[in-house]
């Protein structure tokens, strides 16, 4: 049934899928902590704030795949689906990291703000040296969350032909017909990857959250 | 605005194959991260692994994989076809479940240590603890975090017209395949999907009112139905969440 000498085979192209998908998670995943700081800080502005704050309730409430294959098909040719991919995922999870710290600024102490005030600080120091620094520490294992999260949501990129892991196998797949161990495959390769984060995300929680 | 009054009748069967996904997921996953997530909670070490094994396998995988894998692999290992929408729920409801018994088995955890106790004191079988005293306050503290999962299920639908089912993601290609209105078709889809949310944001909140005022919890007093339409926004769950 199960044929070793085929999974090795085909275990090359399969990492290379998997190089691509991780390359998508990094990029994606970093667009998603810089905007969403950028949003959270924005979205203390009294109009401004409202209406990013709906954008981003419109943004977590439809789906991923969805958004994706609008963007891709509104996005002008010269674009590759990949650039789309990177872009639409991270500005989907943007809408969540910016949940998380803005909770996170919420827990600053109001005394630190005061303080800053008091010593009139411009408001760069303020953010930059204060209430940052505080506020990003604490959110640390929650925003590694996403970044799993965003890990597993990179084979939705198969709907728009980015070759990633999932793409990868299905090409596979249908030229060879034989699915059972390239789908296997690809399911434990996840796990390779998503297991040992989970491990190391839990370590990270242990080291800040008692903080 | 003519051309999505004309076609609503497409878009609703789309949406109703959705809702109907998402019931359907809803409930495995439920059932599954209720029993995996007490077995979690129980002091021998099989129970526990068992649990822990299940967590970390169904969280770990993505959703689109293990569909990927039940609509085609599965076929080819045993010779029987799933049907493709009863793949994509088991799929989705193995999911979320996974994530679901992380919660479950947290918040059994997090229920006060003299609540146990009592009941080790009233000499309480281990059913009657769980039913009577420990569940019902963990429950309490589950359901937000339920709350926030069922909106990431209902979203995670949207790939199962990747494995051929007709959804409200394939409504809104096929419409746009069929007219060429890119932006229209998919406006369609994107407020239906907005709406779904909504509506299970809306039922969740209920049920967190209903559980909390059980236990005598104070609930936020005054303005009624009103109030549930606001308070916390989706997604910001604190840890469990999703991941």
């Amino acid at each position: 049934m199960w044929d070793f000498q085929w999974t090795l085979q085909i275990l090359p192209d399969l990492m290379d899928g998997l190089a691509v998908t991780v390359q998508i998670t990094v990029l994606g995943y970093l667009i998603a902590l810089v905007l969403g700081l950028l949003i959270a800080i924005v979205r203390r502005a009294p109009f401004v704030g409202a209406v990013l704050h709906a954008a981003m309730e419109f943004v977590r409430t439809t789906p991923l795949l969805i958004q994706v294959v609008f963007v891709f098909l509104l996005a002008p040719a010269y674009i590759s689906p990949m650039t789309v991919g990177i872009v639409v995922i991270g500005v989907h999870y943007a809408a969540y990291t910016a949940e998380v710290y803005r909770s996170g600024i919420e827990g600053v102490a109001k005394g630190q703000w005061e303080a800053a005030r008091a010593l009139s600080l411009p408001a760069r120091r303020t953010w930059g040296a204060i209430v940052l620094p505080q506020a990003i520490r604490k959110v640390i294992p929650a925003l590694g969350n996403y970044l799993i999260a965003t890990f597993k949501d990179t084979p939705l990129l198969i709907a728009i032909g980015v070759g990633e892991l999932l793409t990868e196998a299905q090409q596979i797949g249908s030229a060879s017909f034989r699915v059972v161990e390239v789908y296997t495959v690809v399911g434990f390769l996840f796990l390779l990857v998503s297991i040992p984060s989970a491990i190391l995300l839990r370590r990270l929680e242990r080291r800040y959250a008692a903080v | 605005m003519d051309f999505l009054i004309q076609r609503l009748p497409l878009y609703l069967d789309g949406a109703w194959v959705t809702i109907q996904l998402t019931i359907g997921g809803g409930a495995l996953a439920f059932v599954l991260a209720m029993v995996f997530g007490i077995i979690g909670t129980i002091r021998h070490w099989l129970p526990r692994a068992v649990s822990t094994v299940y967590v970390e396998v169904f969280r770990g995988i993505a959703a689109l994989v293990l569909m990927f894998w039940m609509a085609f692999a599965l076929p080819q290992l045993s010779g029987y076809q799933l049907d493709d929408r009863f793949a994509a729920i088991l799929a989705l409801g193995l999911n979320v479940g996974a994530y679901g018994a992380e919660v479950v088995r947290s918040s059994i955890n997090a229920v006060a240590k003299a609540q146990v106790e009592a009941t080790v004191a009233l000499n309480f079988s281990w059913f009657q603890r769980m039913r009577l005293v420990v569940l019902p306050q963990a429950w309490a503290q589950m359901l937000p975090t339920f709350g926030n999962l069922i909106i990431e299920l209902m979203k995670a639908t949207a790939v199962v017209y990747l494995i051929g089912v007709t959804d409200l993601t394939a409504v809104a290609q096929n419409m746009r395949e069929s007219t060429g209105e890119t932006v229209i078709a998919f406006l369609g889809a994107f407020v239906l999907y907005y709406l779904i949310a909504h509506a299970l944001i809306f039922g969740m909140r209920l049920l967190e009112r209903r559980a909390n005022r059980k236990l005598g919890r104070a609930v936020p007093r005054g303005k009624g139905l009103k109030s549930l339409a606001q308070s916390t926004p989706v997604g910001s769950g604190t840890a469990g969440g999703i991941s």
